[in-house]
């Protein structure tokens, strides 16, 4: 494995990973500068809001941990509500699993580049995914994610209010381009439709953070339907799997 | 100290799929399963995020803003426009309310 490290393939997937990143870094940019803008309102020094960029990563779990700070909440919660934030991740990482080489420090380096875009991006929609297409996109996505960071908290204290600029309708649009590239199949449909009812019926009696968590168990349905014994997820052919199976 | 604690957290999640399944390859169910995760995730995602506030169901200018960046997502118009209509409208409703 390590002696193909840069074949052909990694380094043509890698470049298609930048460009594909590309779209998702701007809008990640502008999300991390609202971030630090917020962060700076919320009692973080210039410092803290961009090294919590740098060292984090994680759009969701910083603006969890930032709403929990905010309302009024301890250390404790922040953090309680950052994992669960990133339970997710845990889904993904182990979705990602069986397509990652090396030993288990090299397997673990590996994860970290796992974010939202990039993991969705990467997904052969096969079972399997593209690591190199992953770290490409990840690239660039976290130049932007630190440079936004450092010009909301550099100039942030100057903007106002954020709210009255509308910041917070980024994030959520950043999802939904990410969903909408998801939905390849009736199954993928129902199940994103089931994983939303289910989240937003969690809200009012669940803590933050766990009904995104919980909508993931939906995707146990993939249980359910049981494809026909010689229809099974390929390396190749069979474009259409898994809504024919 | 929140900020290295929540670093940490965060690569710990991060790294500990990759590692707990060493490579392995994975049974066909599994791998339906898998692919099922990333639309429900996602879902719930957007769906917190535009309709609830808190421990709430809540609606604002943001949720309208998102709808129609939502609509021309799924005209397959680029992303950066999507996301600068959405913060358009999100703006001009605070603003004019």
């Amino acid at each position: 494995m390590t002696a193909r490290r840069w074949s052909d393939d990694a380094r043509s997937s890698f470049a298609k990973g930048l460009r594909l990143g590309v779209p998702f870094a701007l809008v990640g940019g502008l999300l991390s500068l609202s971030f630090a803008v917020l962060a700076l309102q919320a009692g973080f020094s210039v410092a803290q809001a961009i090294v919590t960029s740098v060292i984090v990563f994680a759009g969701s779990a910083q603006f969890a941990m930032l709403s929990v700070l905010v309302g009024g909440g301890g250390i404790a919660a922040a953090l309680t509500a950052s994992g669960l934030m990133n339970s997710r991740f845990l889904a993904m990482g182990i979705a990602l699993a069986p397509s990652l080489p090396g030993g288990p420090v090299k397997r673990a380096a590996q994860g970290q580049a796992v974010v939202d875009a990039s993991w969705a991006l990467a997904n052969r929609g096969d079972g399997t995914f593209d690591r190199w297409l992953l770290f490409g996109t990840t690239l660039p996505q976290y130049v932007t994610w630190t440079l936004g960071s450092v010009i909301g908290a550099v100039f942030g204290g100057s903007l106002g209010d954020t709210d009255r600029l509308g910041l917070d309708a980024i994030y959520p649009t950043f999802f939904l381009a990410l969903l909408i590239a998801e939905l390849r199949d009736r199954a993928s449909r129902g199940v994103a439709i089931a994983g939303g009812l289910l989240a937003l019926a969690l809200v009012p009696i669940a803590p933050p953070g766990v009904p995104i968590l919980a909508a993931s168990v939906v995707a146990l349905v993939g249980l359910a339907r049981r494809p026909s014994s010689r229809c099974r997820p390929p390396r190749s052919g069979c474009s259409s799997w898994p809504a024919r199976c | 100290m929140l900020i290295v604690a929540c670093a940490v957290l965060t690569a710990v999640i991060k790294g500990f799929g990759p590692v707990l399944l060493g490579g392995r390859e994975l049974p066909a169910w599994f791998s339906r399963v898998i692919i099922l995760i990333a639309p429900a995730l996602l879902s719930a995602l957007v769906v917190t995020s535009v309709l609830a506030l808190g421990k709430t169901w809540a609606v604002g200018a943001h949720t309208v803003g998102v709808a129609v960046a939502g609509v021309m997502l799924w005209r397959r118009l680029p992303l950066v426009l999507c996301v600068a209509v959405a913060v358009g409208v999100t703006a001009l409703l605070r603003a004019s309310f």
